[in-house]
């Protein structure tokens, strides 16, 4: 049987969000996520909102995937969320009950967080894990990072240990189902008992799976020494990065966008986020 | 002209504690003329994948010399570069497919030894499209390499090689993992290649892969038990036997027919044309057995 494995979350695709340069869009989403911070009254905020839309509706990925993203992190949105309605005090009483105290700025402030904590979310894997295959995204961190290399940071070699790695994740999968059958064939048991039980089971899996994979990481070092590979020097590349005319235009929307946030932040009122 | 040539070599695996030095190879020598098809035979054990580890310069032998291409790897003064040099020469395809692709691309792993050498980009790219044409895989050049068959990945992993543009191929019994549809797929690479002028060396336990080749060796304990060309080495059945080694199977038995009498050629490899031979004979018989 062979699995379909797609690592991360990445949705095949021809959008313009795909196309952009990997080494554009980590400096994009490191520039967003500035510019969400940033943002501090209603109008930054809806500003943010805007233009997440819109990132959204480039990116031609159904809000039902993107809905999926944040499903992981609800508990966390709702806990927030909650802290900051119950716990921020501020000038106008809504409701006193008792000890129950919510004011008008706790639900300002969680309506904020909540709001910065989805685009936050939405918005970085939209451009690094929906649209972009973890190895282009590990090759535009290591030409982006190139430079680190002559202040003797292994950049190349970490690249190729995550290459080798994602390489690697489905040989090893395969081999964990195929060792679990044999191991299930001779009557072992891995889906009754209590946790450690089951940890227990486990090692019978896990001892020929690290044997092998050493076995298969002796033989990868042999077939890569014998391609002559020799550490990150002197080496050439076929599918060089280009930036081009798209990927700047989007580094400068992003930019506008934190300008936005900033000018909008100081001279529009309504209400402002922030610990009272 | 030999393209790879080894005097007098000995290896052995050093011992620890618990398990004594293993004598790998003991003065084997062989030529493998440069453009030839080479086929090296024995079951496991008889030291022929560290054959191929030092025709490769993985293991540097402990006795006598390996010549790569008429310069001598194992004299004095031979630097990392000049193992390199030797290297980009010979290439290498392992056993199992899975454990040398290194990318997660075919079209990338292809172009992996190419990036290594410093070709430039655009040159890698025409190789790399040429390498994956060679070996009848371009639909495949985008696919993620653990979704194809055991056949295909170990076409990706000799379309890699030959991007190198490497003048040997050294096969550590790559057929071995594979189906018999896999096999043939890598056979039929195998013999193109060698078609095109690549030197290639076969190393295998498979009788039948071996009756291709130019030469054969046959390697027994790590020691040359025979050597010459497939009818040759065939033709004497027991020596192969008495070395717990196979002979194909027409071998076998146009040898086992010839036993009860019955006058026919050994060296015959092809099915179709082994019953064909022992018809004519057969026929042959009857007439004589008439008159």
């Amino acid at each position: 049987m062979k699995m379909d494995i797609t690592f991360g979350q990445y949705v095949e695709g021809h959008s313009i969000l795909h196309r952009l340069d990997p080494r554009a869009k980590l400096i994009i989403a490191i520039l967003y996520v500035v510019a969400i911070f940033l943002a501090s009254n209603v109008y930054s905020f809806a500003l943010i909102v805007l233009s997440a839309v819109l990132i959204t509706v480039l990116s031609g990925i159904s809000p039902m995937i993107i809905g999926r993203g944040i499903k992981p992190v609800l508990i966390l949105i709702v806990f927030t969320a909650v802290i900051n309605i119950f716990f921020v005090r501020g000038e106008h009483l809504l409701v006193g009950f008792y000890f129950i105290r919510i004011y008008r700025e706790g639900l300002v402030n969680a309506a904020f967080i909540v709001i910065r904590i989805v685009v936050l979310i939405v918005c970085t894997s939209l451009f690094l894990t929906y649209t972009t295959t973890p190895i282009a995204l590990t090759d535009g961190l290591e030409q982006l990072l190139a430079p680190l290399a002559k202040i003797k940071i292994p950049v190349h070699e970490f690249s190729m240990m995550m290459t080798i790695a994602l390489r690697f994740i489905p040989t090893l999968i395969e081999e964990t189902e195929k060792i679990m059958n044999a191991q299930k064939a001779r009557g072992a048991d891995f889906s009754s008992g209590g946790l450690i039980k089951r940890a227990k089971a486990l090692i019978p899996v896990l001892v020929p799976l690290f044997i092998s994979a050493f076995r298969r990481a002796g033989d990868l070092a042999t077939a890569m020494e014998c391609r002559c590979y020799t550490g990150g020097k002197g080496r050439t590349r076929m599918n060089v990065l280009r930036a081009g005319v798209k990927d700047f235009v989007f580094v400068i929307g992003v930019i506008a966008l934190g300008a936005g946030v900033v000018l909008l932040n100081k001279f529009a009122g309504g209400f402002r986020f922030g610990l009272y | 002209m030999n393209e790879i040539e080894l005097k007098n070599v000995s290896f052995a695996y050093p011992g620890d504690e618990t398990n004594p030095p293993v004598r790998a190879l003991d003065n084997v020598s062989l030529e493998i003329e440069k453009g030839s098809f080479t086929a090296i035979l024995g079951h496991n054990g008889s030291g022929k994948s560290t054959l191929a580890r030092i025709m490769c310069m993985l293991d540097t032998p402990e006795y006598g010399s390996v010549i790569i291409d008429g310069r001598d790897m194992t004299a004095d003064g031979i630097t990392e570069k000049d193992v390199l040099d030797a290297r980009r020469k010979v290439g290498m395809v392992f056993q199992n497919p899975d454990n040398q692709i290194v990318a997660t691309i075919v079209e990338e792993d292809v172009a992996f030894g190419c990036e290594n050498l410093g070709i430039p980009s655009a040159e890698i790219r025409r190789r790399v499209d040429e390498a994956l044409e060679t070996v009848g895989m371009t639909k495949y050049a985008r696919h993620a390499p653990h979704k194809l068959s055991g056949g295909q990945k170990q076409r990706v992993a000799i379309a890699g090689v030959i991007a190198m543009r490497r003048e040997c191929i050294i096969f550590d019994e790559s057929t071995a993992m594979l189906d018999p549809m896999g096999r043939r797929e890598v056979l039929e690479t195998i013999d193109k290649l060698n078609e095109e002028g690549i030197t290639v060396v076969l190393i295998t336990h498979y009788m039948e892969e071996a009756t291709r080749a130019d030469r054969v060796y046959v390697l027994n304990d790590g020691r040359v038990l025979t050597s010459g060309t497939p009818s040759d080495v065939f033709s004497d059945p027991e020596t192969l036997w008495n070395a717990s080694l196979d002979v194909p199977q027409t071998t076998e038995l146009l040898y086992k027919l010839r036993q009860r009498g019955l006058d026919v050629p050994l060296d015959v490899f092809d099915p179709e044309k082994c019953a064909k031979v022992i018809r004519d004979a057969l026929k042959k018989k009857k007439t004589a057995d008439g008159a």
